[in-house]
């Protein structure tokens, strides 16, 4: 396990460096973008507001303030589930160019496949600790698509040492939860039956 | 004719609970999750615990919500029959999410389905969702408020099975739903089980299960050892914190019960993150209260 520390813009050869299991701490820009907003890019096709080229995009939907006319502050941004962006993940690396992806749990063979191609990783920030996380993030630059909502703006961050990011998919075709599963569906397959023995309540 | 300053005094304090909420663990999750950090001394589990324990910190310290996603506000409420203010109560309980909105703040999580637009008040169709017991011979209101965020919404679900797939039909559909969606949830999760005679019945029981302390059980003994079974099984998946493997997955299970139809066995399941706000507090008609769920504090 290697310990990385980032500053955007993230290169090719960054992401070429980086294994499932390693831990990014990501100094620079980082932009929220959920449902809707891969909604947009991928399936309507609309230009992505914010330059995203060597950049993060960040599986969040923040709890944001305003303190005046044009700034912003963030109060809480954790993880959102990752697999929900798994059908449009792919499309959305080659659309922008984004390096890193953080969120939390795993994402799939498709967005595996994405990293491959594009060169990016996707990571795991703790889930729940959106504190933590609001901490690490220095400026509000702006939002683009308040349209959308405050949970599925895209918010752009200035964020200093951003982490721990742990990769669960690298550019070599790891995937980490993945692996998880296989293990835990093995285990599943020998717990189940000597549970039910236990529970034939049936008379 | 309803009376404003009861409504207003009402909301106030439920306000309050609700911002407290938002930025507290109650007793029982915070006591079983630093239980926890003591087992899952090994991979990333310690990393994971730690940032879970700093995040409560800071959220207490800074006053904010720990957790972005603030949920859909559910409340549960047991009324006594002889509570005075029921009359003002549905328009206090809207009211207290409108100002903890503002005041904690909460996210804007309420979107209008159809016309798919997100209302910024956390107030919709139907929402905040409110589910009404009548307790009789009571004076006071036993009010609960849960704040379930997306990731451990997604494993809900509920399926009618027959009676003969039996119970064994159910430890399937949990331990299949948790090896899929369990990861997605941020375990350790708390497990809510419900088993009835029809879906809707089953899933909102799942939900009630959720209501109960981590650690309590189920009165009848069959189902207080199928929820251990089930808690001992679900910690040898192993998916540890953040579902990036460890020795423990779940923080308990609880399971509630309703009488089924001969030819029906519905199953219900919800789960609750790690991060399971969820309290409870008891109100008397001179507004005094007990915090249940957070022990000696003051709103």
């Amino acid at each position: 396990m290697s310990i990385w520390h980032l500053t955007t813009p993230v290169t090719d050869e960054d992401i070429e460096k980086i294994h499932i299991g390693d831990v990014i701490y990501l100094t620079g820009d980082i932009t929220t973008g959920r449902d809707d907003v891969h909604h947009r890019v991928v399936v309507q096709g609309r230009e992505c507001p914010v330059d995203l080229r060597g950049a993060a995009v960040f599986h969040a939907g923040p709890i944001m303030k305003k303190v005046s006319e044009d700034k912003w502050k963030c109060v809480a941004v954790g993880p959102t589930t990752s697999m929900r962006m798994e059908k449009a993940e792919k499309e959305f690396l080659a659309a922008t160019g984004v390096k890193i992806v953080i969120g939390k749990g795993g994402m799939g063979p498709k967005t595996t496949e994405g990293c491959k191609e594009s060169k990016a990783v996707h990571t795991i920030f703790p889930g729940g600790c959106a504190v933590v996380a609001a901490e690490c993030i220095e400026d509000v630059a702006g939002v683009e698509w308040l349209d959308l909502g405050m949970p599925e703006a895209m918010w752009r961050f200035k964020a200093k040492e951003f982490g721990p990011l742990i990769v669960s998919i690298d550019c070599h075709g790891g995937n980490l939860i993945d692996n998880n599963k296989v293990t835990f569906n093995e285990r599943k397959e020998k717990l189940v039956p000597e549970i039910s023995e236990k529970v034939q309540f049936m008379h | 004719m309803h009376d404003t300053k009861i409504i207003d005094q009402l909301s106030d304090l439920v306000s309050s609970f609700i911002c407290y909420a938002g930025s507290h663990l109650p007793d029982d999750v915070d006591a079983k999750l630093k239980e926890m950090a003591k087992i899952e001394t090994e991979g990333f589990a310690p990393t994971i615990y730690k940032a879970m324990a700093d995040n409560m910190e800071l959220a207490d310290k800074l006053g904010r919500p720990s957790c972005q996603d603030t949920g859909i506000i559910q409340f549960f409420a047991k009324v006594g029959t002889k509570f005075p203010y029921q009359d003002e109560l549905p328009e206090a309980l809207e009211q207290a999410v409108l100002k903890a909105t503002e005041r904690a703040p909460l996210r804007h999580n309420a979107v209008q389905v159809f016309d798919e637009i997100n209302t910024g008040n956390n107030v919709g169709v139907r929402v905040p969702w409110i589910d009404w017991e009548l307790v009789p011979d009571r004076d006071d209101i036993e009010l609960y408020v849960y704040m379930a965020g997306g990731g451990c919404s997604l494993p809900g679900m509920a399926k009618v099975l027959m009676p003969l797939e039996g119970y064994e039909g159910i430890v399937r559909i949990i331990f299949d739903q948790m090896t899929s969606y369990g990861v997605n949830a941020c375990p350790p999760v708390l497990l809510g089980v419900g088993i009835a005679g029809s879906a809707e019945v089953a899933a909102k029981l799942s939900k009630k299960a959720l209501l109960r302390p981590v650690g309590s059980h189920n009165e009848n003994p069959k189902a207080a050892m199928m929820e251990e079974e089930l808690e001992k099984g679900l910690n040898e998946l192993g998916l540890g914190p953040g579902g990036l493997s460890g020795k423990l997955s779940v923080m308990g299970v609880n399971i509630e019960q309703a009488a089924r139809h001969p030819a029906t066995l519905a199953v219900g399941i919800s789960t609750a993150c790690w991060a399971h706000r969820r309290a409870c507090i008891k109100i008397n008609p001179d507004f005094t209260y007990d915090f249940v769920t957070s022990k000696g504090v003051t709103l």
